[in-house]
């Protein structure tokens, strides 16, 4: 009798395990109204001004702030953002900007906003970085590394504010990457009315932890190595003007200045006079091509929270993807493309990277200041080799500096060939003896544009001793690494670049151009004339066609001189379950999860 | 009966002590500078130092340092974590009631399955049955936990995607932590989705839980068992057999009170390896609890976090420690004879 009641017992427990068990698999309407990512880390600060981590601009630029521009994430191209439009004056120097109205901020527990978005807060955000002066300069670390690495500062003359939705932003002299720069996940737009609230009470790095911004997503809650919680922002101006596109198709709005877009005009031509000759597509943008120009969209309205689940380790990352814990996670990695891949309820997306790794000599030491003992080395490997054994084909092959996803992208761009006679004879020709030896250095740490830098260096090793050459590996930890080869210890190296915005001078300037060999990023050493004129005229022209061909004759230099040779242009990948829709990946910075919505 | 207390307490203070001078000597133990291991506070400039150095007493004497340190922490203020700047009171104000929640109901689960599966057992010793169970107890207990834990992750949140694998709820739901019992707290929360959250944090609970509650219920059963087959040899049994009392008589009257009086001391022991597996599987399902903590702040060398993350695990093992066996003097009259109180 005895054993039959514990046997109940027994059964009536392990049916409730069950239960309990299998109680999660019901998927509740309720798990859609929030989207979980799964990011890699802590952000360092809720102010991506100050960090140029891709960490934190994921975690912040794009779902707590606007810019005055933003990058279209297919074409590369300046779309219009909180700046409805703008007009770069004739001489290059004037960049006129036309504000967006009823913008509203967040209203959070720590911020009640009285006025909507305003020149005021671009001058502020502007300002802060830009002055040293600024209150708000030192506050938090008082550093800007994006804008301080470009030297924008020095270059921007003033910021001035020419009435409540127009400012006008003057430089010292020309540079067609100006409006690149705004677009980037740094340049984000601040409340002014809360940094001068915080000041008056005496609080201002909250500024920096407690974030107002214009975003598609409000500030909740932040614990770190936990979780961060945003919430969607319910007077999103994108989703507002959505709306009232719907409702009113071309009413006029309300205020106390003519329409935007011929006021514009009118009035840039008064203060910039003749401007009219220059081409609409780059200076002016109307709203109404807005909305089909960016793919940042307002968050769908059954989102109603977005969470980061800061889980630092890759695995774990991908199993809480797999139970359907995580909606979208960060950083894939290699090996675990391809369980994602025969995953049937995710989804890998992948586009190519704004990125380059490439294999570079240091055109300082002989004999690689001899252009031709460069190009018989890259004669001597197989790039496609590299790509399938390093990458796993997770790559694009490259030729010039620049990936596909940047607009000056030069398809027919010349490439090097794997040819090891035609190698072997160059070296021979350049006076090089078959038994030559040199270094390769390999960057002990992983990148996406370089996963292994040490196999790579291992099968460009064997490539070398084919035609002749005893090639070395050198390594070191990273920071000593990085000291050796700023102070050109290495005869060739294996490392890339992640470019920050979508203009091609982001890659051409800091990799090879004579300025970048003090500040450490040209890994070439190599300083040529011709090369410095051209990507400093490039930068004189705002026509596009114009660039784009200075930026043909720049590749041209590049192949014939080859001061370091392309590889490889990693792709980006993100990883999401097949419920979460109108996820995208942008080349041009953080993730963005305006637009991102879950349905079952 | 007082002087047990007395001597309980006296027992507890003194282990306490020598605990809180462990701490504070780790202050100066730890490499780095040791006003900002005993603070967490790293200070901006040499004036600010100086003033932290005088106010934490640091200028004076090593005993009225440590004077002042316990001071500070009776007030609980316990310093500021390096990495995240929190005060490390509030951090293990939430840690370790996730860890405690999870020891409950593992514990739970040891007393109420692992007891009567050992009285069973024991009754029926060297019979089919008790060979399954003891069989089972043995394996389970020779698992370490982990490979446990890890086991259960691949099989039921991998493979058959029954059970999440992390953390104690969704990150959806928003609960006010009141208690610090993830379950208690969304009853007394006013929030939409009670039941939902509810389950939802019932089944991020069921595979820790299963994971240490197993090990546990293992060594309970084996320990029930034997006590139950010594309690089964005593003459008195013997004895109330030959007056003809029926076998359930003899369980109730005799065996069952008489098996459970060895079992208490010995789970005691338990306690603190059962806080030990917690850790360990907190790690592995990323519950947000103190061992999942001391591990980050290790891996980061945040120092104050470690120095009063110690003594606050310690002080929960002393405290349960001493709690049960000092109740398990006041029941047992036979011990009465250990004049003095122990661990």
């Amino acid at each position: 009798m005895m054993s039959s009641v514990i046997k109940r017992v027994a059964v009536c427990a392990g049916t409730a395990l069950l239960v309990v068990s299998c109680a999660k698999q019901n998927k509740q309407p309720f798990y859609n109204t929030g989207v979980v990512y799964c990011s890699e880390s802590n952000p360092v600060t809720f102010n991506p001004q100050l960090d140029t981590s891709s960490t934190t601009s994921d975690a912040t630029s794009h779902q707590l702030y606007d810019r005055l521009l933003d990058f279209d994430p297919d074409s590369g191209r300046i779309v219009p953002s909180l700046a409805s439009s703008w007009l770069v004056s004739e001489n290059g120097l004037t960049y006129a900007f036309q504000l967006r109205r009823d913008v509203a901020f967040h209203t959070t527990d720590f911020f009640t906003p009285t006025r909507n978005f305003n020149a005021n807060d671009v001058i502020f955000s502007i300002d802060r970085w830009r002055l040293e002066s600024h209150p708000f300069h030192n506050v938090s670390s008082g550093s800007y590394p994006y804008f301080e690495s470009l030297g924008l500062a020095d270059n921007i003359a003033d910021v001035t504010r020419v009435n409540g939705y127009r400012v006008e932003i003057t430089l010292k002299r020309r540079d067609s990457s100006f409006l690149a720069n705004l677009a980037t996940d740094f340049a984000v737009i601040l409340s002014e009315e809360y940094a001068a609230q915080l000041f008056e009470q005496g609080n201002p790095s909250q500024i920096d932890r407690l974030p107002v911004g214009t975003g598609p997503y409000r500030f909740d809650s932040f614990r770190k190595d936990s979780y961060i919680k945003y919430l969607h922002h319910e007077d999103y101006w994108r989703a507002l003007e959505g709306d009232a596109a719907d409702e009113s198709l071309g009413d006029e709005p309300l205020g106390d200045e003519p329409l935007e877009d011929e006021s514009l005009e009118e009035n840039s031509d008064a203060i910039l006079a003749s401007d009219r000759a220059l081409s609409t597509e780059e200076n002016v943008a109307n709203g109404e091509d807005l909305n089909q120009a960016t793919n940042e969209k307002a968050p769908s309205a059954s989102v109603k929270q977005l969470i980061f689940d800061i889980t630092p380790r890759s695995s774990l990352r991908l199993a809480k993807l797999m139970t359907g814990e995580c909606d979208a996670t960060a950083f894939p990695a290699q090996t675990e493309l391809e369980v994602i891949r025969n995953r049937e309820d995710l989804t890998l997306a992948e586009k190519p990277g704004l990125n380059i790794g490439f294999w570079a000599f240091n055109t300082q030491r002989p004999p690689f200041d001899n252009p031709n003992v460069r190009r018989a080395l890259a004669f001597a490997i197989d790039k496609n080799t590299l790509l399938e054994a390093v990458y796993f084909d997770s790559a694009s092959r490259a030729k010039s500096l620049l990936p596909a996803a940047s607009w000056a992208y030069q398809n027919d761009a010349d490439d090097t060939a794997y040819n090891p006679v035609l190698a072997r004879s160059l070296l021979a020709e350049a006076g090089i003896e078959p038994g030559f030896s040199m270094t390769i250095w390999a960057m002990p740490v992983e990148r996406a544009y370089n996963p292994n830098a040490i196999k790579m260096a291992e099968l460009i090793q064997r490539y070398l001793r084919e035609v002749g050459v005893e090639a070395n590996i050198v390594t070191y930890d990273w920071k000593t690494f990085r000291r050796h080869l700023q102070e050109g210890l290495h005869d060739s190296v294996l490392i890339g670049w992640s470019a920050d915005n979508g203009d091609p001078d982001n890659f051409y300037r800091p990799l090879l151009s004579c300025g970048a060999i003090p500040s450490g990023t040209n890994r070439a050493m190599w300083c040529n004339e011709d090369y410095d004129r051209l990507i400093n005229e490039a930068l004189k022209t705002e026509d596009l066609d114009k660039r784009r061909a200075i930026y043909h004759q720049v590749n041209r230099l590049m192949y014939e001189r080859l001061p370091l040779v392309p590889i490889a242009h990693a792709y980006r990948y993100q990883a999401y379950r097949n419920e979460v829709k109108g996820m995208t990946i942008n080349p041009f910075g953080g993730v963005r999860f305006g637009g991102v919505e879950k349905v079952l | 009966m007082i002087r047990i207390l007395a001597r309980y307490s006296i027992l507890f203070i003194l282990t306490l002590l020598v605990l809180a001078v462990m701490s504070f000597s780790l202050a100066y133990l730890f490499p780095g500078d040791v006003l900002e291991n005993l603070t967490g506070i790293v200070p901006a400039n040499d004036a600010q130092r100086l003033a932290l150095e005088r106010q934490f007493r640091l200028d004076q004497s090593y005993f009225i340092q440590f004077f002042y340190y316990l001071s500070n922490l009776f007030a609980g203020d316990w310093g500021y974590s390096f990495t995240s700047g929190i005060a490390l009171r509030d951090e293990i104000g939430i840690a370790m009631p996730a860890t405690i929640e999870l020891a409950t109901y593992s514990i739970m689960i040891a007393l109420f399955v692992g007891i009567p599966l050992g009285y069973y057992a024991g009754m029926r010793c060297y019979s089919t049955s008790d060979y399954i169970i003891n069989t089972s107890s043995i394996t389970t207990y020779s698992f370490p936990v982990f490979w446990l834990a890890l086991l259960l992750i691949l099989v039921f949140s991998l493979q058959l995607d029954k059970a999440p694998l992390s953390g104690r709820i969704s990150l959806l739901f928003d609960v006010e932590p009141v208690s610090g019992f993830i379950l208690l707290d969304i009853l007394l929360s006013d929030m939409q989705n009670k039941s939902l959250a509810f389950k939802d944090a019932l089944s991020h609970l069921t595979l820790p839980t299963v994971a240490i509650g197993a090990v546990s219920t293992a060594s309970m059963v084996r320990i029930t068992r034997r006590s139950v087959i010594d309690a089964r040899n005593q003459p008195y049994i013997a004895a109330a057999v030959s007056r003809g009392l029926s076998g359930w008589q003899i369980f109730f009257r005799h065996i069952l009170r008489n098996a459970l009086l060895p079992i208490l001391p010995l789970m005691a022991i338990q306690i603190t390896t059962l806080i030990t597996n917690t850790m360990i599987v907190e790690t592995l399902f990323s519950w947000p609890g103190i061992g999942n903590w001391l591990i980050q702040a290790i891996y980061q060398r945040d120092y104050p976090a470690l120095r009063v993350g110690m003594l606050a695990v310690s002080t929960l093992v002393i405290t349960l420690t001493i709690t049960v066996d000092m109740f398990n003097r006041l029941i047992d009259p036979s011990r009465e004879k250990y004049e003095h109180a122990a661990i």
